[in-house]
């Protein structure tokens, strides 16, 4: 941790530069004759190369060395950028995230350069392409006039000012004045800025292009103004004569990143680090609750206040600590564009993907442990839900079918939403297959969220043909149970022709929870207040009239219940009067038979340990205000648990 | 995850001792259940009093309850379970001795119940000797060597052997 290994920091790097091109591409194939995409995808291919090479990843920059080739002549416009040399960028950026880690297959590596070959030269046929405007190119002029500033902290960030002067004269007969104008006093020189500016006149037949590719890494934020001079016959005079009205007036480009230096520094730590901070913040609230507890058994006006700044200090502390580990949900988004691409690709479907509310912000680990799921469900959409072309011209929709991804916040939740306007749950196979499981009784009535959600149940797939992109086995169930997991829910809504809307509901952290305490004999445990429904007394009949089974009526409906002293082999004698709450997920319920409501009280969850994950009872572990430890309730296993007991019970009668 | 068959066969380098150039090894001696134990005294993070326990219902045996070190929640095994000895109550004299251990590359702090501390001490390889094949009601897998420590027999557990059936799968080292 204390030394950072420079070949980590260049992964690091790698991994998000590789990121920004995979974007690139999965925008140039929207728009395949976008120069500045083209120029961005070829710009960070490049960068990779350069540093890849220095941290001695010879490999990577040798293969990334072709594919920026390759690219290279789209850039200049000898091939022409195609689906097919998209989709193999793809497949070539991928394999170049393989050489960063280290786990490539050089075979891979070499398919793709035979693919990529393939995909640049087959429509060489075609005149090459204007990719970017190339007018000013040809120009016929006797050489340009130049007046360029490098943007201020080009040297820090790496640049060689010299080797672009080289590079420059390289290009024609050049002379260069250094603009030394703008030098500051030496007291208040800052040595790592550039100040210099330069005025060049470079004669000769050289296109217009050929300087911008001089200058390709830090055009976007330097001061380049070019003029072209007239043809060296009739130079005399001929400067302030504005010669050729069409090009003379000098193109000038002001930075156009502006914004970017506004956006305010931006660091990066190591999530564990993160972890640690909050682990502390979760110490200091608790000892700030003993604190307060102390403060408030005593008549100490002077202890009393200083413990009220210290609960608001701490409180404040605690809310800007979980907006730390806030990201947007953009990156998780981002990276379902490609799953998408592939899909469409593999399924033959024309399918575009829409997304909404990227900036909605939600836990770091909430949105990594949300990307199993949501690719499973957009999977199913684009394979199941979504028609092909050709049914959906037939029922009068667009060819392209869309998939919307949007996320918004709610409350203390984050809901995000998987719609696709395919053909929707069709209700009579759904049906069909659970009868033909045995899921329900043929012809048994069913309501219509009753017959979806059928489709969480563990091993239920309506899918015809098991295709390679679902069907694995692993079902909604697997998903559901991961969202719950979360403590989130799941929703299904489907029109049969118009679509299904998956709708996800999820905490916005999982670090810190509203908690119910209660007292199962000595021990006490928290059940996440979102999940409680109701509480209630279990008076001495009904308790007598329950023994023996496990469901008790509660406002007409019976609701199955689990004795938690039994469950937990309590051995101290139960309470005289023992409480009831009911908590649910989703629509199942499920009564928690404990001896005292404590109250309820905000959290900060504590994983377990390894010794104690697999009991499953538990989803975690809290410290109590007194310094005790509790254990947190996992909610819906104790509803499976409940549910199970239920149907036995059924089975038996 | 659970019903996979406990392994009790040890890894190799767990097992090993890491007897110095001088064939010695310091360590921490306690008392569990009337024998004496020791752990390496590097492993070793702290030696806490008894601290409110909170039970863990459905945990194996083994590590059947937590506590709050520090702000860390820390699960707390008693080696009774493992050698096969009666439960006991808590004394003035008893302690939890906090070692480190690594669990599946992550460091986890485990409490080991102890009925009374003694010192660190210096054992030698010398006076050493595998555990006799009879005799002895543990299982054997889990001493690695009982030393002769003054008029005393010190077992060292093997705490990578007795651990890693209650963990379900997840690998562990010392």
């Amino acid at each position: 941790m204390n030394a950072e290994d420079p070949t980590a920091a260049f992964r690091v790097e790698a991994r998000e530069l590789l990121d920004q091109v995979e974007q690139a591409l999965l925008d140039l194939s929207y728009r395949l004759d976008d120069a500045a995409l083209i120029d961005s995808v070829f710009r960070g291919l490049h960068t990779l190369k350069g540093s890849g090479a220095m941290f001695g990843f010879d490999s990577l920059a040798a293969f990334t060395h072709h594919i920026e080739g390759a690219f290279d002549r789209v850039r200049k416009g000898r091939a022409r950028a195609t689906a097919e040399l998209v989709a193999t960028v793809l497949a070539a950026r991928d394999h170049m995230r393989a050489l960063v880690e280290g786990d490539a297959i050089s075979a891979d590596g070499e398919a793709i350069l035979a693919r990529l070959a393939a995909a640049v030269d087959a429509p060489a046929v075609e005149p090459a392409a204007p990719v970017r405007p190339v007018a000013p190119d040809t120009a016929a002029t006797g050489g340009w006039q130049l007046s360029f500033r490098l943007p201020r902290q080009a040297l820090a960030h790496g640049t060689n000012a010299l080797a672009l002067l080289d590079e420059l004269r390289a290009l024609g007969d050049c002379t260069l004045v250094a603009h030394r104008g703008a030098i500051p006093p030496l007291d208040q020189l800052a040595e790592r800025d550039c100040h210099v500016g330069w005025a060049a006149t470079l004669r000769g037949d050289v296109p217009r292009a050929a300087i911008d590719d001089v200058f390709l890494f830090v055009l976007d934020d330097m001061e380049l103004s070019v003029t072209p001079l007239p043809p060296v016959g009739t130079a005399a005079g001929a400067r302030g004569a504005a010669a050729a009205p069409d090009r003379a007036a000098p193109e000038t480009r002001a930075p156009r990143r502006v914004a970017r230096a506004v956006q305010g520094e931006l660091v990066r730590v190591p999530a564990a680090r993160l972890d640690t901070l909050m682990d502390r913040v979760g110490e200091l609230v608790i000892a700030q609750s003993r604190l307060s507890q102390l403060a408030g058994d005593r008549h100490d006006l002077v202890l009393r206040s200083v413990a009220e700044e210290i609960e608001r200090l701490a409180a404040e502390l605690r809310d800007t600590m979980m907006v730390l580990r806030m990201v947007p949900v953009a990156s998780l988004f981002g990276r379902f564009r490609r799953l998408v691409h592939d899909l469409a690709r593999e399924t033959g479907k024309a399918i575009a993907l829409e997304t909404a509310g990227e900036s909605t912000e939600i836990d770091k680990t909430v949105s990594e442990r949300l990307f199993d799921p949501l690719v499973h469900i957009l999977r199913n959409a684009c394979d199941h839900g979504l028609e092909e072309a050709g049914e959906r011209i037939a029922v009068g929709k667009p060819a392209t079918g869309i998939v919307r991804l949007a996320a918004y916040q709610a409350g203390g939740a984050a809901v995000i939403t998987v719609s696709d306007d395919g053909r929707g749950i069709v209700r009579e196979r759904v049906r069909a297959k659970a009868e033909a499981s045995g899921l329900v009784a043929p012809g048994q009535a069913l309501a219509d969220a009753e017959l979806l959600a059928l489709i969480f149940h563990p091993g239920f797939s309506t899918a015809a043909a098991v295709t390679n992109l679902s069907g694995r086995g692993v079902g909604m169930d697997v998903v559901k149970r991961e969202i719950e997991r979360l403590r989130g829910t799941i929703e299904l809504v489907s029109t049969e022709g118009a679509g299904t809307t998956i709708t996800l509901r999820i905490p916005l952290t999982l670090a810190i929870i509203d908690g119910l305490l209660v007292r199962v004999g000595t021990g006490r445990y928290v059940i996440p207040l979102a999940a409680v429904e109701e509480c209630l007394e279990l008076t001495a009949e009904e308790d007598r009239r329950s023994l023996g089974r496990s469901l008790i009526t509660l406002r007409d409906r019976l609701v199955p219940f689990l004795r938690l002293r039994e469950l937990f082999a309590t051995a101290a004698p139960p309470d005289p009067h023992q409480k009831i709450v009911v908590v649910a997920t989703g629509r199942e319920r499920v009564g928690l038979v404990v001896d005292q409501i404590i109250g309820s009280h905000q959290t900060v969850v504590k994983a377990l340990s390894p010794f104690h994950q697999g009991i499953g009872t538990f989803s975690g572990a809290t410290i109590l205000g007194d310094g005790g430890v509790a254990l947190i309730l996992d909610v819906a296993q104790l509803v499976a648990r409940g549910q199970q007991a239920e149907s036995a019970l059924g089975q038996a009668a | 995850m659970s019903d996979r068959p406990p392994s009790l066969t040890v890894p190799d380098a767990a097992a090993v001792i890491a007897w110095d150039s001088h064939g010695e090894l310091e360590v921490l001696t306690f008392d569990v259940g009337g024998e004496s134990f020791a752990v390496e005294a590097v492993l070793v993070r702290e030696l806490v009093e008894l601290l409110p326990e909170t039970a863990v219902p459905g945990a194996p045996a083994l590590v059947d309850a937590m506590v709050n070190f520090r702000g860390r929640i820390v699960p707390v095994a008693d080696l009774r379970a493992a050698f096969a000895m009666p439960a006991a109550g808590a004394t003035a004299d008893s302690r939890i001795i906090v070692v480190e251990l690594t669990v599946a590359d992550e460091t986890l702090l485990l409490g080991l119940r102890a009925d009374r501390v003694h010192e660190v001490a210096t054992l030698t390889e010398a006076s050493s000797e595998d555990a006799p094949s009879v005799g002895v009601r543990w299982p054997r897998a889990y001493v690695r060597r009982l030393v002769r420590w003054r008029d005393d027999v010190i077992v060292l557990p093997d705490l990578v052997a007795i651990l890693t059936p209650a963990l379900g799968g997840a690998a562990l080292t010392c």
